[in-house]
């Protein structure tokens, strides 16, 4: 043996960790060439996004925006003292609100505090209104009381406390609704009274059918995986086009499908009557609540279930199980003890496509879902569309967000992500 | 019959089997295996061998005959309760279990005791000195020390039969003859009767007591390593088994133990009659290129032809010859390196011979 002290040289007499290191380098700055494009577009398109829903979860530097001078002066004053806040703040209120008014942004505003407590929209609006009429030269009172004979409202110490509660440049308070919680007037954190608590129950409820789903694929997903994997090329590819046909038919249409079949004049309604099983006046309602979520939901997502199970099975050799029975093993012992084991890394791949398909999913719940068949994704879309409160919508998806991460990583330490197979 | 059928350990008794119900896949199987025996079924690969594993074991059932074992009809009996031992090409040791596990899983299913199966385990694992493994996975295994684990683990639950179907395919040269030793001495030291599969003849006659030669679903012959390669009954099996030299010809005279058949270059060979249909009809001549003589003395055989040398393959103890002999030019010799022959050149022209019991009349194609 060369002995290993003195550093190896190439034939040209450069050191060949230098040389080794040139291309690698030269490798890696082709590989990162290579994915250069998709990274840039899932930049822009994913992560910039995603990014931005995290910030708009806390964002709320439209009250300093708005009124800049009066964040300033609130800063001195304490709400919990009881008082009114000085004539000073009042004024720069006052300053604020009428250049606001003209802007037409003050109702902005309104509409942002409202979300804390509502009659602020309508105050901020009627207030902007006044401001704009108004001259400071022919003013006969003080700022304060010229602000309460606007609206009494700023004659509480509530109000105040509210704007300054709200007046930095991040609120918890989405946060603190997308979990049912509120801030009384003394800045404590509270439970909202059981009715105007929803997101809880609804994040609940988001789980139970997810989870429900996940079970209800892994129960019809299995046995056709097994029969997929076991049968014959010329069978089972027909099965598998079968499989597959609902990827090729659009989400929408498979959906209304399900309305046509599900709903109380239903094709399966229309059956059960028309065999006598039901009575036509006890027809059931297995759509527009959490019963047609369900079984729409698991037709639809039942692929992604076949699919991770399918190329595990695959991957097992038919020799396991007859060397199983071959050493005196039942069918079902083989079964149970060797096959079993070996498709759990499919289970648990399949299980958590699904369940994290499903914890988000939108349009069929929105069809089908009714009421108590709704998501968490259709009340985000709610409040993104509808609502237009972006901050609360933004709080809800980041906790989604987190709520799959979290199940990501147990899942890692439970089964180990290296094991998952997709297909 | 003149043995006492009852006295095989297994037996298949015109067995047949078809997975199409178009194409026999076994064709008339009759096989019997004596208690202790080392029974190989070796033949090309598509002949139908894993097919009468599978039927044995229980995986397949066979589409007409019988099969007995210890003489009992197991047709109906599942795989689980024949008691059989099986070894898979692939190992099939199972990922998620250990080593240990693996065999332990045949005893547990059995409902033994702890103790006992650890006690069984051990000895098991210690018979392929792999007892220091107990703890690891399949996957932490080198593939010679897998396919010991596969072995240990079919034996371990004591089974009557064993079948092993190519087990050390999937090994390098070097370790599967090294293998092939350790199962034999395994087999000799337990007294289990194993049926062996191999699709290589060379491991068939070091392993066995007996070799079934397949083809095309039919046992071809049947008989120990030996009585195959001296005296093949027909072309098949004369082809098959170790290197051999073909001369087709038709059949010109015969008598009791010997005929002579002319080839259609004209040149008459006197050859030991084994399996030809008749005087006038085609015969193959089978002769093994090592029971070629160079440069006979006149008299000395009874075969004696002109030859010419078209290749030589250097081989170390011997060289290769390819030579034209009565119009075939794909004649191989074998002349040992010991002999002055050995500086023989391409194209020069011998006289090569051969006796008339080397030169074995068989059917033909
Ligand atoms: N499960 C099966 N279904 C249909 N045909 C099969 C099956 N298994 C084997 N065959 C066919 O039977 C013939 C014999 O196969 P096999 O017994 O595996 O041969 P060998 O083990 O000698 O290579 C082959 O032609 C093969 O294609
Ligand atoms: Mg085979």
């Amino acid at each position: 043996m060369a002995s290993n002290t003195e550093a190896l040289k190439t034939a040209d007499g450069i050191s060949l960790k230098v040389s080794l290191q040139r291309s690698l380098r030269r490798k890696k700055r082709n590989a990162l060439l290579l994915v250069a494009p998709l990274f840039l577009f899932i930049l822009v398109t994913f992560l910039f996004p995603i990014f931005d829903m995290l910030i708009r979860g806390v964002d709320n530097k439209i009250t300093q925006e708005i009124l800049p001078t009066t964040v300033v002066a609130l800063a001195k004053w304490d709400p919990a003292s009881g008082q009114l806040p000085d004539e000073d703040i009042f004024k720069a209120f006052t300053v604020d609100g009428q250049v606001a008014a003209k802007a037409k942004t003050i109702s902005r505003l309104g509409k942002r505090l409202n979300y804390e407590k509502s009659g602020f929209s309508s105050l901020f609006r009627k207030t902007g209104r006044q401001l704009k009429k108004f001259d400071p030269e022919k003013m006969t009172t003080s700022y304060k009381e010229n602000l309460i004979s606007i609206d009494k409202k700023w004659g509480k110490v509530e109000t105040g406390s509210l704007i300054h509660r709200e007046s930095g440049r991040y609120t918890k308070s989405y946060y603190l609704t997308a979990f049912d919680l509120t801030q009384n007037s003394e800045g404590n954190i509270e439970w909202k009274d059981a009715d105007s608590s929803i997101y809880i129950d609804l994040f609940k409820r988001t789980l139970w059918l997810s989870c429900l789903i996940t079970f209800l694929t892994i129960l019809f997903g299995y046995p056709i995986a097994y029969l997929l994997a076991t049968l014959k090329a010329k069978t089972s590819n027909l099965l598998m086009i079968l499989v597959l046909l609902p990827f090729w038919t659009s989400l929408l249409v498979r959906t209304s499908a399900w309305i046509a079949l599900l709903q109380k004049e239903g094709v399966i309604n229309d059956t059960l009557v028309a065999i006598g099983i039901i009575g036509d006046e006890s027809r059931l309602s297995m759509i527009h609540n959490s019963t047609g979520t369900l079984i729409a939901m698991t037709h639809i997502l039942l692929p992604f279930m076949i699919l991770p199970l399918f190329s595990v099975m695959k991957t097992i050799n038919p020799s396991y199980v007859r060397a199983a029975r071959s050493m005196g093993a039942t069918g079902f012992t083989a079964f149970r003890r060797v096959y079993f084991p070996n498709t759990i890394a499919g289970i648990g791949a399949g299980g958590i496509l699904v369940f994290i398909l499903s914890i988000g999913f939108y349009i069929t719940p929105a069809l089908v879902g009714g009421v108590d068949g709704t998501m968490i994704s259709n009340f985000i879309a709610y409040h993104i569309s509808t609502s237009l409160n972006w901050g609360l919508a933004a709080a809800l998806g980041a906790i989604l967000l987190s709520l799959v991460l979290v199940l990501y990583i147990l899942y890692d330490k439970l089964v180990g992500i290296d094991n998952m197979k997709l297909g | 019959m003149t043995e006492n059928n009852s006295d095989y350990l297994v037996r298949f008794e015109n067995v047949q089997k078809s997975y199409d119900g178009e194409l026999l896949v076994v064709k008339d199987l009759n096989l019997n295996m004596a208690k202790g025996e080392f029974l190989t079924m070796l033949g090309p690969s598509g002949s139908g061998k894993t097919t009468c594993l599978m039927m044995l074991a229980g995986f397949e059932p066979a589409t007409h005959g019988e099969i007995y074992l210890d003489n009992v009809p197991i047709n109906r009996v599942p795989p689980h309760k024949r008691g059989i031992g099986m070894v898979f090409q692939s190992y099939a040791l199972f990922p998620h279990m250990t080593i240990g596990e693996n065999l332990a899983f045949p005893l547990e299913v059995r409902k033994m005791g702890k103790s006992e199966r650890d006690k069984k385990v051990k000895i098991a694992l210690d018979m392929v000195q792999l007892g220091a493994f107990a703890d690891r996975r399949p996957s932490q295994l080198s593939g010679g020390q897998q396919q010991r684990v596969a072995v240990a683990r079919s034996l371990v639950f004591d089974p009557d039969v064993v079948l092993m179907d190519e087990p050390l395919g999937a090994l390098d040269k070097n370790l599967r003859e090294q293998m092939q030793y350790e199962i034999k001495h395994i087999h000799e030291r337990l007294g289990v009767t194993v049926l062996y599969v191999t699709h290589d003849q060379s491991e068939a006659l070091t392993m066995s007591d007996r070799v079934a030669v397949f083809d095309a679903g039919i046992i071809q012959q049947l008989a120990p390593p030996d009585v195959l390669y001296e005296k093949p009954e027909n072309a098949f099996v004369a082809d098959f088994i170790g290197d051999n030299n073909c001369l087709i010809g038709i059949v010109t005279e015969e008598s009791e133990n010997s005929c002579v058949v002319q080839t259609p270059d004209g040149s008459n060979i006197k050859a030991n009659k084994v399996n030809i249909a008749g005087k006038g009809q085609k015969s193959t001549l089978s002769i093994r290129p090592e029971r070629v003589i160079i440069n006979p003395e006149v008299g000395q055989v009874p075969n004696i032809f002109k030859a010419k040398a078209l290749e030589l393959i250097y081989l170390g103890d011997h060289i290769r010859t390819r030579m034209q002999v009565c119009g075939n030019d794909e004649f191989y010799v074998k002349i040992p390196n010991t002999s002055h022959i050995a500086d023989l050149n391409e194209g020069d022209e011998v006289s090569i011979g051969w006796n008339e019991y080397d030169c074995r009349a068989l059917d033909a194609p």
